[in-house]
């Protein structure tokens, strides 16, 4: 049996078995009398495509060093398939890492990195070499397998980082922020191409990112971390659609937040809360509110265009500054003017309540 | 059953580090630190008048004699004002050499340069003192070059100048003073340079182009900036130049120096807790002059 | 008008003190370099009046000159060797680790090259006299192993922290154990740097005589012996002779881990 074989057998067709791929319980992290992450619980299913998003200093990355076993927790368990590993170190556990700064040994070739791993589990030299280049075809790189990692560019260093991390058939495969160092172009490209490696292999892909939108795109599920815990646990479209708090409605999709005092003030109920920028309409000053509608007026402040759409940020009355996003085609007609008056209107059903703020 | 150490070892990462540690602590705790403090204890060891021998009793007369015989605390500001002068001397001498590696040379000349300073500074130290020797001696290279520029007057001049003076270079402080600040001036331009090269391009460009002429930029920027560097070069320089014995003793002239003194009461006069003693006097300058150097912040941007 | 240019230019002055500078330090080894082929045997006198090899045939004849520098290299040799195991290992307890009382420990390992060596001398001569052991080899070794520490725990210590945390990590992540991470990854990339401080300990340890001059005894390195010779100047043309091998000796290694460390930075621009 072949390494790429052997794991692309694991795919959907077998059952899934009954452990959770990972599962942490209670986990506190401090460093002094920093709480890097606190009392986090968090259950990953086998095959899922999970990321950890959050702001730096959130705890996500601690969270992943806690389950790579790099760091050790202060309080609380880790769980891989169903067993207790808080106490191995990182050479005895079944997942592997790519790390953010690829972390490739620069006085070894390709090959020899993508080989490493075997060659400390004392695979034959032959074996191991074999191995290698069939990983390395699985990114593409076979071409590159005798240059060393000076020679390659940040995007094939991002694949051996990849292929050497799958060698070893982890059952899980951690990135720390893997396309961080990647132009825009590249970084659309990998994600693509993570997701349908994840999808061949069926292994349980967990990665770190503060990029909301790259969380959106490849996740299955997301972890919002902030200040050491979890603000929300949802799909991207829950989070989306139903953000749980502020900070999250900010975070992801930057929606409208506001505040209890403020809505009251605009729909009678003293309850926060937000609104997508593409979800309020934009009418002239003096047009009747929709049937059904909740609707406020204001100063037109600003006018960004980002092609496509363009966001209109509007000052109301109260100080209080919502933007709308409209697709350009849809405003014809003359443009108005930054300091005219508008009226934004929304549908009831769009509003989303807030938790806190 | 390496692995299986290695796991045990990877969860207690403190006994892993004390591990590392203890080999190399015990040597510089027990042999290092156990000499300095025997050192102090032997400063405090009294001698008999007619024996010579040191007998194991707490005394302060050693340190009594060390400062009431006017001789002995003219060999320590002696000393203390060679140590001054050539500090200064070496940072005057070194700042235009470290200086143009750092900022001026191009990468080629600057790799020379770094060559150029390092060579002379890990050559053989006694070697360099005996060349000294060689240079400064009466029909030496020094005189040979001083009649060739017919500046003889001149030397003679310098030479007839009370205190630095004497009858030769190689036998008066002018000669001593000379030879040190060679010998230590490559302590002075390596962490001079390495400051100077940190200062950006671009707060150079910020102060000309804030209307400052080249000088002001060069007292106002450039000066603070590389202060570190001479602070870290001044502490060899002063420390080097406290502690030597053999520079005052090859290049001669009538004044003892602390070193000297040091290594003349262990070995001829046998008076270990003087020599000890006097030991104690440049680690007590320089823990001032590193304290001085604090105060006035010339770590501060390190 | 006023740029920066103004400044940025090496002035005339300043090209020229500088290369005056750097002649002033190379001046007197090139001096000492000729004196070992003069012909003249009394006097400094310059120039040479002729030029001769016969000094070094005379010199390499000399049994004293030989066991002086057999024993010199001998405890070079020991003294690096002791520096290298125990300045690795606090290298690398040292290099990322915090733990209260570790700036001490930095500075008690930073104490012995900071001090002058007169201090170390006198100290180690005291704590022997307070000990009742008799100066010799072993005497001389441990004076030098105490600064030579220093110098290998430096380089080892500044390549270990420019190495990416990343790369151990790596290595464990991947299945290897402490001890294969060393010798596959660690070792690599630190074996110039080791290469280097060795090199440098034993040239310092070669050329030692501050320290070494308190802690010998009856016993002569070469640099004792050269310094009896100064004071002694019957055979001024012997003296030069050494005196330029001994320049020779040092220089090598020293050029050498100059390179190497060199070699370590490029190495890390990739």
């Amino acid at each position: 049996m072949t390494g790429v074989q052997g794991m692309q057998a694991g795919g959907a067709d077998t059952a899934p078995p009954a452990a959770a791929a990972i599962e942490l319980l209670e986990l506190s992290r401090s460093f002094g009398p920093v709480r890097a992450l606190d009392r986090v619980s968090l259950t990953i299913a086998p095959g899922e495509f999970f990321a950890l998003l959050g702001p730096s200093g959130s705890g996500k990355t601690t969270c992943l060093r806690l389950i790579a076993g790099f760091d050790r927790p202060s309080d609380g368990r880790i769980l891989l398939d169903g067993a207790d590993v808080t106490d191995v170190p990182p050479f005895e556990r079944n997942v592997n890492t790519v790390f953010q700064d690829y972390a490739l040994f620069p006085h070894m070739t390709v090959a020899e990195n993508v080989a490493y791993g075997p060659k400390v589990r004392g695979v034959a030299a032959a074996t191991r070499h074999r191995q290698a280049l069939e990983v390395l075809e699985l990114v593409r790189l076979e071409s590159l397998a005798g240059r060393t990692p000076a020679q390659l560019s940040g995007g094939q260093k991002q694949r051996v980082a990849l292929a050497r991390a799958l060698v070893n058939r982890p059952k899980v495969l951690l990135l720390d922020e893997p396309l961080g160092a990647l132009d825009l172009r590249l970084r659309e490209e990998m994600q693509t191409e993570l997701k349908l490696l994840q999808h061949r292999l069926g292994i349980t892909f967990v990665f770190v990112t503060h990029d909301q939108g790259e969380a959106l795109s490849m996740a299955d599920r997301v972890a919002v971390f902030r200040d050491g815990r979890i603000e929300q646990l949802d799909t991207p479209r829950g989070l989306y659609v139903r953000p749980r708090t502020a900070f999250v409605a900010r975070f992801v999709g930057s929606a409208n937040v506001v505040e209890a005092a403020a809505a009251a003030r605009i729909t009678g109920t003293a309850q926060a809360f937000a609104i997508r920028p593409e979800q309020i309409e934009v009418l002239p000053d003096d047009a009747p509110l929709p049937e059904g509608a909740v609707g406020c007026s204001g100063e037109l402040a600003d006018i960004q265009y980002h092609g496509a759409t363009s966001r209109w940020h509007v000052r109301l009355d109260d100080g209080l500054v919502l933007s709308a996003v409209r697709a350009e085609a849809a405003t014809p007609g003359p443009t108005p003017q930054a300091g005219g008056r508008v009226r934004l209107a929304w549908s009831r059903d769009s509003l989303v309540p807030l938790a806190d703020g | 059953m390496l692995r299986g150490l290695s796991a045990f070892l990877y969860g207690r990462r403190g006994f892993y580090l004390s591990l590392l540690l203890l080999p190399p602590l015990l040597w510089l705790g027990i042999v290092y630190l156990g000499s300095l403090f025997a050192l102090l204890l032997q400063s405090f060891y009294a001698i008999d008048e007619f024996t010579a021998r040191i007998v194991p009793t707490f005394t302060l007369a050693t340190y009594g004699q060390l400062l009431s015989h006017p001789a002995n605390v003219d060999i320590i500001l002696r000393t203390l004002a060679m140590a001054v002068a050539v500090t200064l001397a070496a940072a005057v001498v070194a700042f235009p050499i470290a200086n143009y590696m750092a900022r001026h040379a191009g990468p080629r000349m600057k790799a020379f340069f770094y060559v150029g300073v390092m060579m002379p500074m890990w050559t053989s130290y006694l070697v360099k003192v005996y060349a000294w020797r060689l240079v400064l001696a009466k029909q030496g290279v020094l005189s040979w070059f001083v009649d060739l520029l017919g500046l003889a007057p001149a030397l003679d001049h310098a030479l007839s100048t009370p205190v630095i003076g004497g009858p030769s270079l190689a036998s008066s402080y002018l000669g001593m003073f000379v030879v040190f600040v060679y010998m230590w001036l490559p302590f002075m331009i390596l962490p001079l340079a390495a400051a100077l090269e940190r200062v950006p391009e671009s707060l150079l460009q910020a102060s000309a182009d804030l209307g400052a002429r080249p000088g002001q930029t060069f007292r106002q920027v450039v000066l603070p900036l590389a202060l570190p560097g001479l602070a870290a070069g001044s502490v060899f320089t002063f420390s080097l130049t406290l502690g030597d014995y053999i520079i005052p003793s090859v290049v001669g002239a009538p004044g003892y120096f602390i070193g000297m003194m040091v290594y003349q009461q262990q070995g001829t006069a046998g008076n270990l807790p003087l020599a000890a003693a006097f030991s104690v006097v440049p680690i007590l300058l320089i823990g001032i002059y590193l304290t001085l150097a604090r105060r006035l912040g010339a770590f501060d941007a390190l | 008008m006023r740029s920066s240019g103004d400044w940025n230019r090496a002035s005339w002055g300043g090209r020229i003190a500088a290369f005056a500078g750097l002649a002033f330090l190379h001046l007197p080894v090139w001096v000492i370099l000729l004196y070992a082929f003069t012909t003249e045997d009394r006097t400094y006198q310059f120039p040479p009046p002729g030029l001769t090899l016969r000094w070094f045939e005379v010199a390499f004849a000399r049994e004293d000159i030989w066991a002086a520098l057999r024993l010199s290299l001998s405890v070079a040799a020991v003294a690096t060797a002791m520096a290298l195991v125990l300045g690795t290992l606090a290298a690398f307890a040292l290099a990322r680790s915090r733990f209260r009382g570790r700036d001490a420990i930095t500075l008690l390992f930073v104490l012995p090259i900071a001090l002058p060596g007169i201090i170390t001398g006198i100290a180690l001569l005291s704590a022997f006299k307070l000990g009742g052991i008799q100066p010799g080899f072993w005497t001389i070794v441990t004076g030098h192993a105490t600064f030579c520490i220093v110098i290998v725990h430096n380089n080892v210590i500044a390549r270990l922290r420019r190495l990416p945390p990343s790369w151990i990590e790596a290595s464990m992540d991947l299945g290897a154990d402490g001890t294969q991470t060393f010798l596959y990854v660690l070792l690599p990339q630190i074996a110039t740097a080791l290469l280097a401080g060795g090199m440098l300990a034993f040239a310092l340890s070669f050329d030692e005589i501050i320290v070494t001059l308190f802690t010998a005894g009856h016993e002569r390195t070469l640099p004792i012996w050269f310094f009896n010779e100064l004071f002694r100047p019957r055979e001024r043309p012997i003296t030069n002779v050494v005196a330029v091998t001994v320049v020779l000796v040092t220089l090598v290694p020293i050029l050498l881990a100059y390179w190497l460390t060199r070699q370590g930075h490029a190495d890390e621009r990739n």
